[in-house]
């Protein structure tokens, strides 16, 4: 089964590259999703671009309707993705547990549809 | 209850239990229960009750559950095969998935098992223990959590349990099958969590046996100020949870603490309904052998030297029980299991609690030692309770303006209404001393 973990993410400049902070922070991701490419369970991950460069669609009464911006003003942003495949939700929360974000922000974990070539 | 819905009230869990795991879906094990148990009401009394009544209700269950699921699965074939279609002719990928979900590979499971036919085994497995975790996950929501257990583990009526949570019986069947389709949905297992996980979801699992307990307390709908059909409804549970689980003290220790609050009960209400506080209760009429079986289980759960909330509530609750007055109450030991408590939950309500013991056993200068080191702390401004508990402390000492504006603290807090205008009385009186 594959679960997406959105990560949310507290509002506020991401550290700059070159600096110690950013070095610390590459270093403590890089341990998570090694962990999971390790284990076997990583499909895909990555940041986003910041929540400025977001347009939310809506399609109504046959329109399509654009708003600048995320769907919801919080203090938190969605700010990246990490898409797992494991074997009950469980393992994907023990997973989405050792993500750094975890402990600064939020994720939700969203089990994914499958989809397959017909 | 007559002796039929008593049987099948008692093989419930087991049969949903063990349709849940084998079809790995809760919504279809539940209404293949219910099916099966509406076929025992047709054909029981005319041929009798069945040598191996669980046994019958599962298998029964089971050739339900199987029509259900190969239903489901031929319409999620249509479906998958008009997604594909669709999807082909926009170019995109079709949505499978739903089609295997149904998965039948569970029907090799009753040709090959004895346990269906197994009548004798009741309750002393895996199946139970599967679904009450399923059903007590943290990834559901909390009141979520108590209604799905009631109905999926209890096997009590959606309108019961409506009336219990006093909401409308539709909105509680949405929330139900909303629960029932998050735990297939979202993957949460069917199976009992290993050893590494198995102390954090047992917890949960408590929680929810006690919350049903406290809901039998809380839904005063009616006259009557307990629900005694909730209170009775959780301390089956937290027996049968000792019985699968006897090396879980905690599980033990939940048992002792509601056997020995419910042996209270009858003492709990004055003639006229109202509520009689601990030390004013006629100790005559509590239950004496519930209160002697609650001490028995705690002090047994605390030989094993693994101690936890559960089984130091029981042991305070066992201090109140087995004291022959208000006045012979063993407050020094009571202060001691406060003071273990707060180490587990240091809880505005434990530690107002412990601070009163302590004023109790000691006088009421060291329980305000207590409050005011806290208070010094800043840890005392969001809590009312505290306030209150220390605006007490200072008035047994005499110093009313002090205590008046403890009473102050606890009012700007915030208070639900009925507690708002007890404290603004003793406000005025302390003001008065």
């Amino acid at each position: 089964m594959k679960y997406l973990f959105l990560l949310y993410g507290a509002d506020g400049p991401l550290p700059e590259p070159g600096t110690s902070e950013y070095a610390a922070m590459v270093k403590e991701w890089g341990a998570a999703t090694g962990a999971m490419a390790d284990a076997g369970v990583l499909v895909d991950c990555a940041p986003l671009q910041p929540p400025s460069t977001s347009t939310t669609l809506r399609f109504r009464d046959g329109e399509v309707l654009l708003t600048d911006g995320p769907a919801a003003e919080i203090k938190e942003h969605f700010g990246g993705f990490t898409l797992v495949e494991c074997g009950d939700l469980d393992e994907a929360l023990k997973w989405a547990a050792t993500l750094p974000v975890a402990a600064s922000g939020s994720i939700e974990i969203r089990p994914v549809v499958q989809v397959a070539r017909g | 209850m007559n002796e039929l819905d008593a049987v099948l009230r008692e093989h419930w869990w087991s049969a949903v239990g063990a349709i849940a795991r084998r079809s790995g879906d809760l919504e279809v094990a539940e209404d293949a229960v219910q099916e099966a148990c509406a076929a025992a009401i047709a054909q029981w009394p005319r041929d009798g009750i069945p040598p191996s009544p669980r046994g019958w209700l599962i298998t029964t269950a089971w050739h339900k559950a199987v029509d259900a699921m190969r239903r489901e699965s031929v319409r999620a074939e249509r479906e998958a095969a008009a997604a594909r279609e669709l999807a082909g002719l926009a170019g995109l990928a079709g949505p499978e998935g739903l089609a295997g979900m149904a998965g039948l590979a569970g029907m090799a499971w009753l040709a090959g098992s004895g346990s269906a036919a197994d009548g004798h085994r009741y309750l002393t497995g895996d199946d139970e223990l599967a679904l009450i975790f399923a059903c007590c996950h943290p990834a559901l929501d909390p009141a979520a959590r108590v209604a799905l257990t009631l109905r999926s583990v209890c096997g009590l009526p959606v309108s019961e349990i409506a009336a219990a949570f006093v909401v409308a019986e539709p909105t509680m069947a949405q929330r139900l099958v909303r629960a029932k389709r998050k735990i297939r949905r979202a993957g949460i297992p069917l199976t009992v969590p290993g050893p590494d996980a198995m102390a954090g979801r047992l917890d949960a699992v408590l929680r929810v046996v006690y919350l049903v307990y406290t809901q039998g307390h809380r839904a005063a709908s009616g006259a009557a100020l307990i629900r005694t059909d909730l209170c009775d409804q959780a301390i089956t549970l937290a027996s049968q949870l000792v019985a699968i689980l006897p090396a879980e003290p905690e599980a033990a220790g939940l048992l002792a603490l509601l056997l020995l609050t419910d042996a209270r009960a009858p003492a709990r209400t004055g003639d006229d309904g109202t509520l009689v506080l601990l030390a004013d209760q006629d100790r005559t009429r509590w239950k004496q052998d519930q209160i002697a079986a609650g001490e028995e289980l705690v002090e047994a759960a605390l030989r094993s030297g693994r101690p936890g909330p559960y089984q130091l509530q029981a042991a305070i609750a066992a201090c109140h029980s087995t004291a022959p007055s208000a006045d012979a109450t063993d407050w020094l030991e009571i202060a001691a299991l406060y003071r273990e408590l707060v180490r587990y939950e240091p809880t505005p309500v434990v530690l107002a609690n412990q601070a009163v013991a302590i004023a109790m056993a000691e006088g009421p200068r060291a329980g305000l030692a207590i409050l005011d080191r806290l208070a010094g702390e800043g840890k005392l401004d969001r809590w009312p309770q505290l306030h209150i508990a220390r605006a007490e402390l200072l008035r047994q000492l005499g110093r009313g303006a002090d205590a008046a504006a403890a009473y102050k603290l606890a009012l700007a807090a915030g208070l639900p209404r009925a507690e708002e205008d007890f404290i603004s009385s003793r406000l005025a009186s302390a003001t008065v001393d």
